[in-house]
């Protein structure tokens, strides 16, 4: 399977018959989470209807965190394996991150505002979770600074692959400093601290934000893929040219 | 190998002391960022004398920042980089080297520079071996992230915006460790050994890391 799609053409080939399915599965997923989360699931007895905000903030955070692991990931692939598309994928994959970063943190001062009673606060996890965004722009900008393609997939690779340090400190920080933004709830020992009904709704919304980003990284690696053909055929036909 | 080595150290060291706007440039641009604390935020001395330790851990942060463009270009610009790259040590040596070269001619005359530029911000006296100790860890750390930096953008225009928004990230945990290290009080109670000792543990894993990194890059530039 994925020596298969190693060939572009069969990838484009196998993803257009995966995409028109995929995005409809999407948007019902969507539908579905959201009804749970904004009408059947009950206000917070402490936060009321403010805990609503949480069905996007956390769904959008730990995608924001589990996209640039894909990158790294990716571009080890790309490293060890010479798989052609791994480099294009962690290409494909930095601009949904880089969103769903800039949702988590919107989300969260929105949270935090009527909750903390201030937008934004220094505390650790907030703090890295803005660095995780600089990260990803940085990673953006070296694929822009670079100009042959080849060349620029090594060096945005060194980059992701140095810069996922910071993700096992944004995931703990909130264990390994005292600060304002509470302790995982969902994946620790012991089980998840959330009620059912709040829990549920809030997987399904996980879900959905999972099945976004695949959809979204299809689209633009399909896109990567074509790009990448119209360079070669523009070399060529410069060269064909001279 | 550790004749490679000595011999690039040597090299580099010479070259920075010799050619002009190398360890002089840094050293200046240090002396202003810290000018300019007072001037902006106003001359009151207590709120000077808390400030302190941050402001000096900016200006290092900024200064090792400014003189990492140096580390690459002109061996890149000459062709010397790519007769290192063929030489009989390997990369990550000759990367190695060069960022403890830029350590010695930048990290290491600032921090000798941060006692008198403390007294003028008024920092406490008491904390100033602790601050300078914690500087000469530290910046061992930004030295070897601005080479890494600098091997990943060598060769590109406008590397040096790119090369700031590439490492600053990375210095963060440096500033936070620095200047609690430095002998800041958080919340109270002095956090200034365990900070230290975090600081080490960074820069062993920079140590590690860094040289690794940018001997990648290099490959990645030269092929």
């Amino acid at each position: 399977m994925f020596n298969y799609l190693a060939n572009p053409s069969r990838f484009l080939k196998v993803s257009g018959y995966a995409l028109p399915v995929l995005a409809p599965l999407t948007a019902a997923v969507f539908l579905y989470a959201y009804y749970l989360a904004l009408v059947v699931a009950p206000p917070d007895y402490q936060q009321g209807e403010t805990v609503r905000i949480m069905f996007v903030h956390v769904p959008a955070s730990a995608l924001a965190l589990g996209v640039y692991v894909f990158m790294a990931i990716a571009h080890i692939l790309g490293f060890v394996l010479r798989h052609p598309l791994a480099d294009a994928a962690a290409r494909a994959a930095a601009p949904i991150g880089a969103v769903f970063t800039v949702i988590s943190l919107i989300t969260g001062a929105l949270w935090g505002k009527p909750m903390w009673g201030t937008y934004w606060v220094w505390d650790a996890r907030i703090t890295s979770m803005f660095i995780l965004l600089l990260l990803y722009l940085g990673y953006m900008a070296v694929w822009k600074a670079v100009d042959e393609p080849h060349r620029a997939a090594k060096i945005a690779g060194i980059v992701a692959i140095v810069g996922v340090i910071n993700v096992p400190i944004i995931k703990f920080s909130v264990e390994w400093w005292n600060t304002l933004h509470q302790p995982a709830s969902l994946l620790r020992p012991g089980g998840a601290a959330i009620a059912p009904e709040i829990l549920t709704p809030l997987l399904w919304c996980m879900g959905a934000f999972a099945l976004l980003f695949a959809t979204l990284l299809l689209i633009n690696l399909r896109a990567e893929v074509v790009a990448r053909r119209v360079r070669q055929m523009e070399l060529a036909r410069v060269g064909s040219v001279a | 190998m550790t004749g490679a080595l000595a011999a690039l150290i040597a090299r580099d060291v010479r070259l920075a002391l010799r050619a002009g706007g190398g360890v002089g440039a840094a050293l200046g641009f240090f002396l202003v960022v810290v000018v300019f604390f007072p001037l902006a935020i106003g001359p009151d001395q207590a709120f000077l004398r808390r400030i302190a330790p941050g402001a000096m851990w900016i200006a290092l942060l900024l200064s090792v920042l400014l003189s990492a463009d140096r580390i690459y270009t002109a061996d890149f610009e000459d062709g010397s980089l790519e007769v290192m790259a063929l030489g009989a040590a390997p990369l990550e040596v000759v990367a190695l080297a060069k960022a403890l070269a830029h350590w010695l001619t930048a990290g290491l005359p600032l921090a000798v520079l941060a006692p008198p530029l403390g007294l003028m911000l008024n920092l406490d006296i008491t904390l100033l071996p602790g601050m300078i100790a914690a500087m000469l860890i530290g910046s061992l750390a930004l030295s070897l992230l601005a080479a890494m930096g600098a091997a990943i953008t060598v060769g590109l225009r406008k590397g040096g915006l790119l090369i700031s928004l590439l490492i600053l990230p990375l210095y963060i945990p440096l500033l936070i460790f620095g200047v609690s290290a430095s002998g800041a009080q958080v919340g109270g109670a002095s956090l200034a050994s365990s900070a230290m000792a975090i600081l080490g543990a960074i820069v062993l894993l920079a140590v590690v890391v860094a040289p690794l990194a940018a001997a990648a890059a290099l490959r990645a530039h030269l092929r």
